[in-house]
């Protein structure tokens, strides 16, 4: 909605761009109006590019059933994107924000040249690395040493850059004891900071990464974070998809909100996932992931977690203190509204949940247009693990007045040491071998806790 | 942004290709695949080289009984155990290229389907290392040349010559082979058949002398376009002065012309189908 007008804003500022870099050293002036400074240049450059992807309706996948198989097969047409157009500047942080299915894997496979596209054209300034899953291509045969090498040239370096990087892509990783210890040994984090080392290492000038934060351990989480901080800084593009909206906000200078292979929403990063949530929040009650467009008569502006500072985080160590924040916007009277958040695991069991009603001595309800702000501390016994947040609200208190409902509206991570099950529970158990039963007795074995 | 680099052209994105990422990164990455998984088989395991040198030895060892002491399949033809050798080990390069590039492409499905890779790396690689495979056993079938007293003849030299195109044919099919099975998921299975069928179908175990009293047959197998590869690799390795000509054995132009016809067959259709299906292997897999 937003799209067109900042499309053709983007558009009108590339021409200038495009004659500064035919005629560099003709002085060139510029209408004022448009830029005080020097026009950004662009660096990726996506026109009219469209994907639709044929699923047959009868998979005939061998040689077989083709030649016993009399009627063609039919087809259902996906249109995974339609007629995209936007531009990423140089030196930009640009995240692609977007519900499962709305097109931005396929729209990153397309610039990652996994894909084609069926119309359009994609131009570059530059080279490319991508990074949509880390460690794609590592071979467990063989050690670091030899596939730094070879995943360097898959990045397209040349072989003698490749190794040239090799010290610095260790050390990064902090595995240089590890240089030739085949990868079948490596831990599961190792190999993670082996990968994203990698990608840090590789010298292309525009990155695609798809979803890698939130690996490794505390400390190489505060790393990676500190290199994202430095990228977006430098001149180097940047294009990031990922769910995680305190990301976006944190790193991205402009995002882009996909919706059924469209631009939904384009610009300031903040905007962006302000809408992306909008999106995510505004589903009716029992629709599940379909998009039906009214509005609820509640809706969820915003949900974070924050650490003991009042800092956002979405990274939460096990046992910190742990602080939960939502804020919700009526737009009808409701009378007793009630909010509901639960916790699922990653294996999809709800692990915990709670609701809350508006505070005594006001009344019990919400006017159009009101505001609504829950906060406070959660005690964290979560076990380390992905978590998913729901939530919901009621009217009149009543279960059955389902007023929102959205499943997925905030993930975190919880980092530290695995314990046993799915909750950390205090516990003060003492074991004492019970006296008269041994000759040895009354020494007592104090459980830790 | 201090320090500005030189600015950059917006380049057109070409897409997946066969050869996408310029031909120097194709060349490397075929090398550094081919020499990575040539070492893996190699020098992996605590025998190494002599492990995988077992394979084609004890095939060779247990045929040279069947087809000397049992069968008697060689006939007169001088140092039919050397030629049996060298035919086994040249085969070898065939069998393990196409069998191995039939699953290749969808083996590694997580390089194609998440990183910007060249497609056409992938069979090749198989090939490459399979050449690699050919060239290490190529020593000791020269060991047991000298050994089986076969005396060093200049063509020799032109062993070269004739496994190019073999080498070529080798290519095409593995192209047009691991193509097909990303959409016909059954071609690996059926190319088990058919490979062992042009195992015998070529002079490999028995001389093609043996077939003097069935120029029929013998015409028919011209037509298969390894016959003439094999023979003539047997004239310029181990030949005598009977070892028929394949112009001799062809009894004419009709089967060399279909086994051309076949050979560039096989070759069009090879580039052709891999180049068409290589933009779209990775939304089918």
């Amino acid at each position: 909605m937003i799209a067109p007008a900042t499309a053709s804003a983007a558009t009108s500022s590339s021409v200038a761009g495009f004659f500064a870099r035919i005629a560099p050293l003709t002085p060139v002036t510029y209408p004022s109006l448009l830029t005080t400074h020097a026009p950004p240049q662009v660096a990726i450059e996506v026109s009219g590019v469209e994907k639709t992807f044929r699923i047959p309706t009868q998979r005939v996948d061998s040689l077989k059933e083709r030649l016993t198989t009399f009627s063609q097969p039919g087809y259902r047409e996906l249109h995974a994107l339609r007629d995209l157009t936007f531009e990423v500047e140089r030196g930009e942080f640009f995240g692609i924000v977007g519900r499962n299915g709305s097109g931005k894997s396929t729209l990153l496979k397309i610039l990652a040249s996994i894909y084609a596209a069926d119309a359009g054209r994609v131009r570059m300034a530059g080279r490319l690395a991508p990074f949509i899953e880390l460690g794609v291509g590592f071979n467990n045969e063989l050690t670091a040493r030899e596939n730094v090498e070879l995943n360097g040239v898959m990045m397209g370096l040349t072989r003698r850059d490749a190794r040239s990087r090799l010290d610095a892509v260790l050390e990064f990783a902090e595995l240089e004891e590890f240089v030739d210890l085949k990868l079948k040994n490596y831990s599961s984090g190792m190999l993670v900071r082996l990968a994203f080392s990698m990608m840090i290492q590789s010298d292309a000038e525009i990155l695609l990464i798809d979803e890698v934060l939130a690996v490794g351990d505390a400390s190489f989480q505060q790393k990676c974070a500190d290199v994202f901080h430095e990228i977006r800084d430098s001149p180097r593009t940047v294009v990031f998809v990922t769910h995680d909206m305190s990301a976006v906000e944190q790193y991205c200078h402009r995002a882009m909100l996909l919706h059924d292979g469209g631009i939904r929403a384009f610009g300031p990063a903040d905007e962006v996932a302000r809408s992306y949530l909008r999106l995510n929040f505004e589903q009716a009650p029992g629709e599940g992931d379909a998009d039906m467009g009214g509005m609820a008569d509640i809706t969820l502006l915003d949900v974070w977690l924050e650490n003991g500072q009042g800092e956002r985080i979405t990274n939460v160590e096990k046992g910190s203190e742990l602080r939960f924040g939502a804020s919700f916007e009526a737009h009808r009277h409701v009378d007793g509204p009630s909010f509901g958040f639960a916790f699922d695991n990653a294996d999809g069991v709800e692990v915990t949940g709670f609701g809350v009603s508006l505070a005594e001595g006001a009344p019990d309800a919400v006017e159009p247009g009101q505001r609504i702000r829950l906060g406070g501390e959660i005690e964290n016994r979560l076990e380390p693990g992905r978590y998913v947040t729901k939530c919901w609200v009621h009217r009149e208190h009543n279960i059955v007045n389902l007023v929102l409902h959205s499943p997925h509206v905030l993930d975190f991570v919880v980092y530290g040491k695995e314990g046993a099950g799915v909750v950390s529970l205090d516990h003060e158990i003492d074991a004492t071998v019970e006296a008269g039963a041994s000759a040895d007795d009354g020494a007592g074995v104090e459980g830790q806790r | 942004m201090s320090a500005e680099p030189a600015n950059l052209e917006l380049r057109e994105v070409p897409g997946p290709s066969a050869l996408g990422g310029g031909r120097h990164r194709f060349f490397e990455l075929l090398w550094l695949m081919s020499v990575t998984e040539f070492k893996r088989t190699f020098f992996g395991t605590v025998l190494g080289y002599v492990w995988s040198l077992m394979r084609p030895l004890l095939l060779f060892a247990v045929l040279l009984v069947v087809f000397t002491r049992i069968i008697k399949i060689g006939g007169s033809t001088p140092h039919y155990e050397v030629l049996l050798l060298f035919n086994i080990v040249l085969f070898g390069l065939f069998q393990e290229g196409t069998g191995g590039a039939v699953a290749s492409v969808v083996g590694q499905e997580g390089i194609v389907r998440k990183t910007q890779f060249p497609r056409l790396v992938i069979p090749l690689s198989v090939v490459l290392t399979a050449l690699f495979t050919l060239g290490l056993n190529m020593i000791i079938v020269f060991v047991f040349m000298i050994a089986f007293g076969v005396t060093p003849m200049w063509t020799w030299l032109l062993f070269p010559v004739i496994l190019l195109p073999f080498l070529v044919l080798t290519c095409a099919l593995a192209m047009l082979l691991s193509a097909l099975n990303v959409r016909f998921r059954d071609v690996a299975i059926i190319w088990i058949v058919i490979a062992t069928a042009l195992n015998y179908a070529t002079p490999i175990i028995y001389p093609l002398s043996i077939l003097e009293n069935d120029p029929t047959l013998r015409h028919l197998l011209m037509a298969n376009p390894l016959t003439p590869i094999f023979q003539q690799a047997h004239i310029w390795m181990i030949g005598s002065a009977e070892t028929e000509s394949v112009w001799a054995a062809a009894g004419g132009p009709l089967p060399l012309i279909v086994a051309a016809a076949i050979y560039v067959g096989v070759c069009v259709a090879g580039v052709w189908v891999f180049n068409r299906e290589a933009p779209r292997i990775a939304e089918q897999l």
